[in-house]
């Protein structure tokens, strides 16, 4: 139950191009641990900022 | 199941004279599109791609947490989905009932299985198999510099009809209709105030920031009635269509260079979970509901054009029914974000072949929401004024006169109903499909006295997505442009300070801003000249993209596969390229804009006025916007025919090589 809800979060935040956070912690962990880590709002603000402005192409008509 | 879909096919093509239920045709595409799934794109999969789900995606090699992250396939089954349905499956197949639901059906089932599916699954590939590049580079790669400009120039061009025509739906959907006006407007300060709280309140809260939002939209549609009604506020809320132009226009301008989270993010998560929630409630509603299909299966309007829009059933079904059948902008999508996403290949069937499948649904559901209408009202909410005029008795008296009993009573009742002054002329399809909701939502909850309030739920949602695309597709077709204007003058380049960009901007809006105007103010209703223009673009760069799957094919010496791709866009390089030569050189001046820029340049001669333009200036504007379509078409048509040059050269140098020419690009087996 709690997996399908996470699945459903998962699902309606990549909706809008939001990235799980705990994925991009878990990828720094285990590839990078040297590099520093954004925080959550930054992560956000990285992300909101990649997917808005427009090198993305937009989306359908 | 194919059994089903044989029987349900055979049910709504032979029922003759009595009315056919909905739900035949919602079961007769569902089971088609899962055999469809099961058989050909898994054909496709295993022996026109041979996709190895052993070998590592650019989301594995290239994994990097942020743009390129292996992702769970339904997680990214719904990011592909919200990117590529957008309001064109539900405009064109409103637009196409004119000619009957029976075309339109049958177009989008064929359409989107051969043709339209192939294409986004086909492109998913080719971008998945060179590190998730976009089109253009795709173009460039595979066919070299040249053919990737003018693939580039095309995509430009295909933005700013795109844009003018979402903007005039609105404009259609919102003039002279307080309660609508007062909504959409009302999403604005309502999503400044979702950017605030994002941004500073409680950073990154998606979820709950939408929820409040979404009270917020529920709240303006309750409230939107008495702000209608108030004589102080209502005249207040009630433009004609030029001064809404013009607000959009302005609006467009000014959104498209705020900071993205303070006005695009918030509004698109509300736009993208409403549409979402609508479409699955679209859904429910019409299986509930089981409404018959009022509109005939064919109308007389199938052979040769109707008051919908001028032209014949070929070529011009296969280019109104563009978005749900096939759509070029697809390819743009699929060659974006989803590439970077998927952790294997044996997702991509799904991703690229399945999410186009349900895109096709929704246009069927659009296409069942006009077809249970009164084909009396439709016709009156979208023939243009110039000709059923304006007064509901006269409306009434010309659509009965077509053939579609119409009283003038029931035609200001339903508009009653709705909360509205008038439905009459209400082209562009989103007004009609949102009576059609009006009726399925409240036959559900709420009865007729919720008519009103879901009918303008249904603009709402419809006005909201697409002033989030323009908004987007402002931002994107900037970049665009300045893309293309760098090659020549390097200054010009995406880092090279803000003026580039304010003007880039500047030049993007007065573009697609000029073709609103003139769609706007064209007496012919607008959506009759410029959806065609739309679709003959729409559709030619998925012809493109389908020449660029078929080079791909002949460059991985699969020759024996290639009519899969090849089959498919010549099928499109034929309707277009007629509906483009018909636009251009028709002698019918309700086809062709050059007949129609001639009629208009002898009449200006004799000193007389041709209805609708009331002075020699207004005839002079009507034969230079003509003109500027038919440039524009013949751009389109230029464009397409250096591609295919360049495709068919491409395809010979493959085809007398002896290896493999294609250009993957493998990555290391395991990630860095």
């Amino acid at each position: 139950m709690s997996g399908l809800l996470s699945t459903l979060r998962r699902i309606c935040h990549l909706m809008v191009g939001m990235p799980a956070y705990e994925d991009y912690l878990a990828h720094m962990r285990d590839h990078h641990p040297d590099r520093p880590v954004m925080n959550r709002t930054a992560f956000f603000r990285d992300r909101q900022e990649a997917r808005y402005g427009g090198r993305n192409g937009g989306r359908c008509c | 199941m194919a059994l089903a879909a044989t029987v349900a096919l055979a049910v709504v093509a032979l029922s003759r004279g009595e009315p056919v239920n909905a739900l035949w045709i919602l079961v007769a595409a569902v089971c088609s599109f899962l055999v469809a799934y099961r058989f050909y794109a898994r054909f496709i999969a295993r022996k026109v791609m041979r996709l190895d789900p052993a070998r590592p995606t650019p989301a594995v090699y290239r994994a990097d947490g942020l743009d390129y992250v292996a992702t769970d396939r339904r997680v990214l089954f719904g990011h592909h989905f919200a990117a590529i349905a957008g309001a064109g499956p539900l405009v064109g197949p409103v637009l196409a009932a004119q000619m009957g639901y029976l075309p339109g059906t049958l177009w989008i089932i064929v359409g989107v299985v051969l043709a339209g599916a192939v294409q986004d699954f086909m492109i998913l590939f080719i971008s998945m198999r060179r590190d998730g590049r976009s089109l253009g580079e795709l173009v460039r790669m595979e066919m070299g510099q040249a053919a990737g400009v003018i693939a580039l120039l095309g995509a430009f061009l295909i933005m700013i009809i795109i844009l003018a025509v979402l903007a005039l739906i609105v404009v259609k959907a919102l003039a002279a209709s307080p309660w609508g006006l007062f909504t959409v407007a009302a999403t604005v300060p309502l999503a400044l105030a979702m950017g605030a709280y994002t941004r500073w309140i409680r950073p990154g809260r998606i979820g709950e920031v939408s929820l409040l939002g979404l009270v917020g939209l529920v709240l303006a549609l309750i409230y939107g009635q008495a702000i209608a009604q108030s004589p102080f506020w209502g005249p207040l809320f009630t433009l004609t269509p030029i001064q809404l132009c013009w607000v959009l226009i302005g609006y467009g301008a000014v959104a498209s260079v705020l900071p993205v989270w303070l006005l695009l993010a918030p509004r698109d998560y509300l736009s993208t979970f409403l549409k979402i929630g609508a479409i699955c409630a679209l859904a429910v509603g019409i299986v509930i509901m089981a409404p018959p299909l009022r509109m005939p299966a064919l109308t007389p309007f199938a052979a040769s054009g109707g008051p919908v829009w001028a032209g014949g059933l070929f070529p011009f079904l296969f280019i109104t029914i563009a978005c749900g059948a096939v759509s070029g902008f697809h390819a743009l999508i699929a060659s974006g974000t989803t590439p970077k996403l998927i952790a294997t290949e044996a997702d991509a069937p799904m991703i690229g072949y399945g999410a186009m499948l349900m895109e096709a649904f929704v246009a069927i559901m659009a296409l069942i929401g006009a077809s249970i209408l009164d084909p009396g009202i439709y016709f009156a909410m979208n023939s243009p004024a110039a000709v059923i005029g304006t007064d509901p008795q006269q409306v009434a008296h010309t659509v009965t006169a077509m053939g579609y009993p119409l009283s003038a009573e029931v035609l200001v009742q339903t508009a009653r109903d709705l909360g509205e002054h008038t439905i009459i002329s209400r082209a562009g399809g989103a007004p009609t499909l949102a009576v059609a909701m009006a009726e399925i939502f409240s036959h559900v909850v709420g009865g007729p006295a919720m008519k009103a309030f879901w009918y303008h739920f249904a603009i709402l949602f419809e006005a909201l997505f697409i002033l989030t695309a323009v908004d987007a597709g402002t931002r994107a077709g900037r970049f665009m442009l300045q893309d293309l204007i760098a090659i020549a003058a390097p200054r010009f380049g995406r880092n090279e300070g803000p003026v580039p960009g304010l003007v880039a901007t500047g030049l993007c809006v007065a573009a697609w801003g000029f073709f609103l105007h003139q769609g706007v103010s064209d007496p012919l209703g607008g959506v009759n000249t410029l959806w065609p223009v739309f679709g003959i673009a729409n559709q030619m760069l998925a012809a493109i993209a389908l020449m660029l799957g078929t080079v791909v094919l002949f460059r991985m010496k699969q020759d024996r596969y290639v009519w899969v791709t090849a089959l498919p866009a010549a099928w499109l390089l034929i309707c277009t390229g007629t509906a483009g030569w018909l636009k251009l050189f028709s002698a019918d001046p309700k086809v062709g804009f050059l007949a129609h820029a001639a009629k208009f340049a002898a009449a200006a001669d004799e000193g007389q006025l041709l209805a609708p333009a009331k002075s020699i200036a207004e005839m002079r504007q009507v034969i230079f916007n003509d003109r500027i379509d038919a440039a524009l078409v013949g751009a389109f048509l230029a464009v397409v025919l250096a591609l295919l040059v360049f495709a068919l050269r491409t395809c010979f140098v493959s085809r007398r090589s002896a290896v493999p020419t294609v250009r993957e690009v493998v990555g290391p087996a395991v990630a860095a």
